[in-house]
């Protein structure tokens, strides 16, 4: 049964030290402010999974929150390099950390797999990439009817997966509009969903029946955040902050300055600060 | 070397333009970020209106107003035909062998279309750990051809990869069809200084066009193995006044956008 919670809770109630938690979100609707919950309450030896990951596990591996990250695309995007996600591999600051990588296709394939309840993936894929060499759950399997290899990966199946999405109905319905990434995938792949959204509506009666809707029971929590994606964006509410990713960039180039940045932004903050930080995206319709 | 005061453009200008003019209109590309990006999109606002673009984010058919920053630029799902979620795009339309172009840029690059974006030096203790391939591993083997542009460097353009991220003709020669590969892989390159095309037979990428002004010794100087150039060696034609002021209007309406975000910048 869905619960509206304080995020504060949200987090608590559904996340432990050693979980592995994704906290999906593919450019867009990036749950930042979950992120930075997780980052208050102070979890360690978590397993990061997300395809992209960005400014917020580029801030969880920098506090040390992190004793491995599964990924498929480890840059700032359209930035670069995630700074102190690269302290951690090449330095083993503050702490080393252990690497899965994978493709996208590989990715998407293996949440597709989890949220099917399959063990695992195939597809037509690393033909000839160096992944499969350096990654042992890069594996192969030979089709049973045409004799071709195709490459498998095993489900991903999260002990816990953030979202962040445009609304929730009062029932605990949610609405995931624009590019829907793999939000719906990791929700059904994971053992627990904790979903922030931009606001509560009294139903969906009017919406197209084809949009992407969560059903109330396939989420175990969801909280109101508004602007809780930034310095991403939410289609329909506020423009993605382009300024703060480039700002990103030489924030977390500096070891000190990450960290006055962190105990400034996140750590003497609270999810209640995001509205804020949107107020200026905010298209003037 | 060429610049803007000698020819009325940059090396990087022509590069954009002349990687645009290998796009058609009934294309179905899919689109790397950067170079391939600003490229892609001069294509559409020129000589190939109809061009449909694809970004990994799941927009299909789309048409930006302004270069998006990263592949899910909110302008992107606003203008595209559809957009469909992530594990969609690598199953039914780049596996299922629905793109005629895949656009990649490169960190290394080597003569056979091989390319590196994963890490400098070791995988295991990488001396630089570079953003990886994301959609790259598939797209070089799933698009029917894949295209390349990035400016030329000793640092870039290497003998020999430290990873292969993105397989393009491996070893050269029949490497793709051993392997059980049934597309083209990189059919052409496109740098600041010059376009490149694979050997029919040993799959070596050979400067077969010169961008104007441009010299073999200067080709030569920015690339990492030696350079093979075709014996019949054209001059890629400048570029023409629509496409700079098509990509100088494409850039500058992107600078004002990103800029409009930024903090405190806003009305």
């Amino acid at each position: 049964m869905v619960k509206f919670l304080p995020l504060k809770e949200a987090v608590a109630e559904n996340l432990y030290d050693g979980d592995s938690v994704a906290f999906e979100g593919f450019t867009h609707l990036i749950p930042t402010a979950a992120a930075h919950e997780a980052i208050r309450q102070g979890f360690r030896d978590l397993t990061l999974i997300r395809m992209t990951p960005d400014l917020i596990y580029d801030q969880m591996i920098g506090m040390g929150m992190a004793r491995k990250i599964v990924f498929s695309y480890l840059g700032n995007p359209g930035v670069g390099l995630l700074r102190r996600v690269r302290d951690a591999i090449e330095n083993g600051f503050p702490r080393a950390i252990e690497v899965e990588e994978h493709s996208h296709a590989g990715m998407a394939n293996a949440y597709e797999a989890g949220a099917a309840g399959l063990p695992c993936a195939a597809f037509r894929g690393y033909r000839g990439a160096g992944l499969a060499a350096v990654n042992p759950n890069i594996k192969s399997v030979t089709c049973p009817f045409t004799g071709e290899v195709l490459a498998a990966v095993p489900a991903i199946r999260p002990d816990v997966t953030f979202i962040h999405a445009q609304k929730a109905d009062k029932k605990g319905n949610v609405l995931v509009e624009g590019i829907i990434g793999i939000q719906k995938e990791a929700v059904l792949a994971a053992k627990r969903a904790v979903v922030t959204v931009e606001e509560v509506v009294d139903n969906f009666d009017d919406l197209h029946p084809n949009l992407t809707v969560l059903p109330s029971w396939t989420i175990a929590a969801i909280t109101v955040v508004p602007g809780g994606s930034h310095p991403s964006y939410t289609h329909g509410y506020y423009e993605r902050d382009n300024a703060a990713y480039l700002e990103w960039d030489e924030i977390a180039a500096d070891r000190d300055r990450f960290q006055a940045w962190m105990r400034k932004n996140v750590i003497e903050s609270t999810a209640d600060d995001f509205a804020a930080r949107v107020e200026h995206l905010r298209k003037a319709t | 070397m060429s610049d803007a005061d000698n020819l009325g453009f940059t090396p990087n200008e022509m590069m954009t333009i002349a990687a645009s003019r290998a796009l058609r209109n009934d294309d179905v590309c899919f689109v790397g970020i950067g170079a391939p990006s600003a490229a892609c999109n001069v294509a559409r606002l020129t000589q190939a209106p109809d061009i449909t673009l694809i970004y990994e984010s799941g927009t299909i058919g789309t048409a930006p107003d302004v270069l998006p920053l990263s592949i899910g630029d909110g302008e992107l799902c606003e203008t595209a035909v559809t957009t469909v979620a992530v594990p969609e795009m690598f199953r039914y339309w780049l596996q299922g062998g629905r793109i005629s172009i895949g656009f990649l840029g490169a960190a290394q690059l080597d003569k056979f279309g091989n390319i590196n974006t994963t890490v400098i030096g070791d995988y295991a203790h990488p001396k630089t750990r570079l953003p990886g391939g994301g959609g790259a591993p598939e797209i070089a083997t799933s698009s029917r051809q894949v295209y390349i542009t990035m400016a030329q460097s000793k640092r870039g353009m290497v003998e020999k990869i430290d990873f292969f991220t993105s397989f393009g003709h491996g070893d050269g020669g029949d490497h793709r069809q051993r392997l059980g590969i049934d597309t083209a892989g990189p059919t052409l390159l496109i740098t600041d200084l010059a376009i490149w095309k694979p050997d029919p037979v040993t799959k070596e990428f050979t400067v077969v066009s010169l961008h104007p002004g441009v010299t073999r010794e200067e080709v030569q100087a920015t690339c990492g193995w030696v350079v093979r150039f075709a014996e019949a060696l054209d001059e890629t034609p400048a570029p023409t006044e629509l496409e700079l002021k098509t990509l100088r209007d494409l850039q500058a309406r992107t600078k004002a956008a990103h800029q409009g975000t930024a903090k405190g910048k806003a009305a």
